[in-house]
């Protein structure tokens, strides 16, 4: 397969489409938070400082991490298999939320601070994960360095306008259509599902090429 | 020289002009006379003549929370504060009474002076709420009764931890343009028949008009079997009560539930303006009468979009 100079190639536009759905993600994930904590830290306005609080914590987190694995033998494989890890850490909010939060109840009175360690517990790992793709898809995106600033904003634009479909869909149409717990499962399948379909296409692709040209990947 | 009659209808010219200004103002429009932004909502106080209301948000009647004549102010101005006493038809002497949702503070001052050894816990999410019906709507506190600001979930919560129960616990979280959707919640309507005594009983301000109508009758029932509705054909509002149901089996003859207390109340409620006769008649048992689709689905806390249900 010939290096093409255009960035809307196939390649491209699956990780452009991978950026989209994690940021429609995140914002969907976000969004429930607020109803997931809701039943035992209410829905003052503190349980939204502490949502908002660790989202964006765990994401400046995700990018240092995503940056800094990605000038290690960067592959799609490896940006499936985050997508794979991120699917993995948000099952536990469907499964385990409930003890979870009613043993921070039992132990923290003030719901500031049961909230935090709450979305913390629940939140933080899931979302650090899916912070660390979006450098990760800039490294994969950007050819040479001249377009390493186009590229880079057309992935913010791109997983930042699936943040904002993510948060009117899931408010407006996925809470009265489906159960928190229903929305959050999918999410997750979807999640590994792209990361699962990335790995097989980097193994195909990278097959094809070493049986075609035998030259190695050059993402 | 004028005439006797010119004279006297000159008199009665003024007189009539005079009144007609004195009731002017008070007719014309509605004041402000205090307004602030709390963290929840931006929250006035208006006086129209006699009227004073709380309101949320907009200067519209429709989001009316609490409101108080002053030259009357133990009279209810509300019809659905009304209704919500019927819970006092059943159980005349609540000993430990829970609020949620405090307004303008005026149920906990009908209350206090119908049940002055009650206890009433008012709790209210918005501090600022609190300080209005300090300062505008003589909302009284003392040893028995405190205003706490804290998410209504979350006091029921503790105070189940703590175990303590109520003899009466009224719901009135829910204004016209946003619900607490999580108090609204087959798991939390759970966590308040723990927290009601054996004869205990709850009375909740509901929806009657939009498609939550069906949705919340539907909740209620799941968690307490057959409930009473209690509503006045005047306005669009429906209380919904309902007793605890480990100790209580439903009756739904409402003269012979409320017989003894229809007249034993008459006159202490006449002066809040509630005629006990007419609010035993307000009151009917879902037993005979379920208006609502059998399919309907629950509210529970991982479905709950009753702001979305409640537009049309």
């Amino acid at each position: 397969m010939p290096a093409s100079n255009k960035s809307l190639n196939p390649f491209n536009l699956f990780i452009y489409c991978l950026a989209f759905t994690s940021g429609f993600s995140i914002m969907g994930i976000e969004l429930l938070a607020g109803r997931i904590l809701a039943p035992f830290f209410g829905s003052s306005v503190h349980i939204w400082g502490s949502i908002i609080t660790v989202f964006m914590l765990s994401l400046s987190l995700g990018y240092l991490f995503g940056g800094k694995l990605s000038t290690k033998s960067a592959s799609l494989s490896r940006y499936g298999l985050i997508f794979i890890l991120a699917s993995i850490t948000i099952l536990p909010v469907v499964t385990s939320s409930q003890w979870l939060m009613e043993s921070i109840f039992l132990t923290i009175e003030d719901s500031r601070y049961g909230s935090l360690l709450a979305s913390t517990v629940l939140f933080f790992i899931p979302t650090v994960i899916l912070g660390m793709l979006s450098p990760y898809s800039v490294r994969l995106l950007v050819t040479n360095s001249n377009e390493s600033g186009q590229v880079a904003g057309k992935l913010y634009f791109v997983s930042t306008l699936g943040s904002a479909l993510g948060t009117i869909i899931t408010s407006f149409y996925f809470v009265m259509w489906f159960e928190i717990n229903t929305i959050i499962v999918s999410f997750s399948l979807i999640l590994g599902l792209l990361g699962l379909l990335a790995v097989i296409v980097d193994k195909i692709s990278l097959n094809n090429t070493s049986t075609a040209t035998g030259s190695t990947c050059d993402v | 020289m004028f005439s006797h009659n010119t004279i006297n209808n000159v008199i009665m010219t003024s007189l009539g002009l005079l009144l007609i200004l004195m009731l002017l103002p008070q007719q014309a429009s509605a004041k402000v006379i205090h307004k602030e932004r709390s963290l929840y909502r931006n929250i006035l106080v208006e006086d129209k003549g006699d009227l004073r209301c709380l309101k949320f948000n907009v200067k519209s009647s429709k989001t009316q929370q609490s409101c108080f004549l002053k030259s009357q102010p133990e009279r209810l101005y509300f019809n659905y504060t009304k209704l919500l006493l019927s819970s006092l038809l059943i159980n005349p002497n609540p000993e430990k009474i829970l609020v949620v949702g405090l307004g303008g503070g005026t149920m906990s001052n009908t209350l206090h002076q119908l049940l002055p050894n009650s206890q009433i816990d008012n709790v209210e999410i918005d501090n600022s709420v609190i300080k209005v019906a300090r300062e505008y709507f003589h909302f009284f506190e003392n040893d028995n009764i405190k205003a706490i600001s804290q998410d209504g979930r979350v006091f029921v919560k503790r105070a189940l931890l703590k175990k303590q129960q109520y003899d009466w616990i009224i719901l009135d979280a829910f204004n016209g343009d946003y619900i607490p959707e999580h108090l609204m919640t087959k798991e939390f309507l759970e966590e308040i028949k723990k927290l009601l005594t054996p004869n205990g009983i709850l009375t909740a301000n509901t929806f009657s008009v939009s498609k939550l109508y069906d949705y919340e009758s539907a909740t209620y029932k799941a968690v307490f079997g057959d409930f009473y509705q209690v509503r006045n054909l005047k306005n669009s509002n429906r209380v919904i009560l309902a007793m605890n149901p480990e100790y209580n089996k439903h009756n739904a003859d409402i003269n012979n539930l409320t017989k003894a207390n229809v007249e034993a109340l008459k006159q202490a409620l006449k002066q809040f303006g509630v005629d006990t006769h007419f609010l035993a008649q307000s009151m009917s048992s879902t037993q005979n009468a379920e208006d609502w689709p059998k399919n309907t689905p629950l509210l529970t806390d991982q479905f709950a979009p009753a702001n979305l249900l409640n537009i049309d």
